[in-house]
């Protein structure tokens, strides 16, 4: 197999004339942290749409461990080992946090079409639904209303979701977004521990956990990459200095 | 959910026809079941279809149909309802899942229309009269559902009864038990956020369209246990109102509530019969208590209940 676990060619998407993303070539390498950074409206939210086929590419396309992507569905996508998290919280509110995690594992079992069966079944699930809602310190919380979590513990049981579909790449937007100062490190710890034995793709505008997790950064701006490589040199790029990091770190 | 309560509920559908007037119970048991089946479709996958009534009448219809010109014996007449209804759930359903929302609900009233127009002018569905006089028939060729007992004093249709009372029970155990299946959490999934189900690999349309036949079959058993109780399959089976009078009930019972149906089915139809001597004020007086309760209870009366037992119901 490739180096890259994922590679876009030329992709691109435009909205009625206005050009949203433009010509993007990203190479993922297996088994790296890579991040996406650009000024709001750089178009990241975008490509991880086109990414998952929530919106459809207009031009170029997506490869998936050396096989073309780019016309299959968003489920299918998911089918294939990529799974994305969203911006805002994406948990189901009026559920408990077992069940949330609980529906990510039933998929693979088979029997998510079969009405006629008691949902009992699911039960055999248990034991892997609170390892995982351990992993992120959640287990104390398993029967509570989703919806009533803080939002620091919604965004740990979205991850621990999308985890347990065993994801070979994972798509974090903005993971950290809206966080206090303790919730942003609990939750780097929690991307840095289950990077291992996969591949993280990640929306983040918080530079010190783009610092401390990413091993190779890409930036946006304009909908076109501005720059890409490991932290210390993109951050020194004075392309990228001006553009984006300017005002934080000049 | 209790067991208790379910055998309490049980025992008085296995008394009722000795309490109140058996025509009576049977139709709100064929109300109840189709707003049980309504409210699998927009408590459970959030879809609100304004076109019920083609389900219910059209096999209502179909098994009028085949019992008085075809000779069949009543559980195939609903057997044959039921199957027309599914397959009708699917055309409809395969068009109106690739919309959302308000136009997911215009969808499923426009084509509804369509049935009611063909409904109107076919003919073999009697026009403006409807189908009347729809034998009861016998029970596997053998139990004359027609047979009338007296109790009381009072002419009692027993057997047609305890046989409607079964589907009953066996309709509403298909959506009990679809509520709590490992498809049902699918669909609640969906219900609660359609994109995070999608990005977990569910083909959400595959479920939608499931749940749609589902909702529609046993939208459909629900019309065509009432056109053997009625002997009369009419145009008001199709007809838009009932569509909305399904939405009603289910709203004012709780949706996504599994007994909340039931009770809105009941209030609503109660309240037709009790009220029947003030004429058309009814239509008045139930939408002011439509209006109140929506005001008061949002969450309809089996909601309330269960959020202030801190229980689902």
């Amino acid at each position: 197999m490739s180096d890259h676990i994922l590679e876009t060619k030329n992709l691109s998407k435009e909205f009625k004339g206005f050009t949203a993303v433009s010509a993007v070539n990203l190479q993922i390498r297996r088994g790296h942290i890579h991040a996406l950074i650009g000024p709001n409206g750089a178009g990241k939210t975008t490509v991880f749409n086109l990414l998952t086929k929530f919106i459809t590419p207009t031009s170029g396309s997506i490869h998936y461990n050396g096989t073309d992507i780019t016309g299959e569905k968003s489920a299918d996508i998911a089918l294939r080992g990529i799974v994305r998290s969203f911006q805002i919280s994406a948990v189901f509110p009026n559920l408990t946090p077992r069940e949330n995690v609980r529906l990510a594992l039933q998929r693979p079992l088979g029997i998510s079409y079969h009405f006629w069966k008691s949902d009992v079944i699911l039960q055999q699930l248990n034991g892997r639904v609170m390892e995982l809602l351990e992993d992120v310190g959640l287990a104390d919380y398993a029967d509570e209303i989703t919806g009533e979590l803080a939002y620091g513990r919604k965004r740990a049981l979205e991850i621990a979701t999308t985890l347990a579909l065993d994801p070979e790449l994972m798509l974090l937007d903005e993971p950290t977004q809206g966080m206090g100062v303790e919730d942003v490190d609990k939750i780097t710890a929690l991307v840095k521990k289950v990077s291992a034995n996969r591949t993280i793709l990640m929306v983040e505008h918080n530079l010190k956990v783009v610092a401390t997790l990413a091993d190779r950064i890409t930036v946006l701006q304009r909908g076109a990459i501005l720059a890409e490589g490991p932290y210390a040199e993109v951050s020194q790029d004075p392309l990228v200095l001006e553009a984006y990091m300017g005002s934080t770190h000049a | 959910m209790n067991k208790i309560l379910w055998k309490i509920l049980v025992i008085l559908g296995l008394a009722a026809p000795f309490i109140v007037y058996p025509v009576f119970m049977m139709k709100l048991l064929c109300f109840a079941l189709f707003a049980s089946a309504f409210n699998l479709l927009l408590g459970y996958a959030g879809l609100l279809s304004f076109g019920h009534a083609a389900f219910f009448g059209g096999a209502s219809y179909v098994t009028g149909y085949l019992v008085k010109n075809s000779g069949l014996t009543p559980e195939l007449g609903i057997l044959g309802g039921t199957l027309f209804a599914a397959l009708l759930g699917y055309l409809v359903g395969s068009l109106a899942i690739r919309r959302q929302g308000i136009y997911f609900a215009m969808v499923t009233l426009a084509l509804a229309q369509i049935v009611y127009f063909i409904a109107l002018k076919a003919p073999f569905t009697g026009g403006e009269d409807g189908l009347q006089g729809i034998p009861r028939g016998r029970l596997f060729g053998m139990l004359d559902l027609g047979q009338i007992y007296s109790i009381g004093g009072s002419p009692v249709a027993l057997n047609l009864y305890y046989f409607i009372f079964a589907l009953f029970c066996l309709g509403f155990w298909i959506i009990y038990r679809t509520i709590n299946s490992p498809f049902g959490q699918v669909l609640k999934a969906i219900r609660e956020n359609e994109p995070r189900a999608v990005s977990l690999g569910y083909k959400v349309e595959r479920f939608k369209l499931m749940a749609f036949v589902i909702s529609a079959a046993l939208a459909g058993m629900a019309g065509s246990m009432k056109s053997l109780v009625f002997q009369l399959a009419s145009l008001t089976d199709v007809s838009w109102h009932t569509s909305g009078e399904v939405v009603l009930m289910t709203l004012l019972g709780g949706v996504g509530t599994v007994l909340g149906p039931l009770v809105g089915a009941f209030t609503v139809v109660t309240l037709q019969s009790e009220l029947s001597s003030v004429g058309s004020w009814i239509t008045v007086i139930i939408g002011v208590t439509f209006v109140v309760c929506v005001l008061l209870f949002r969450r309809g009366f089996v909601g309330e209940l269960g959020r202030l037992l801190k229980k689902s119901l």
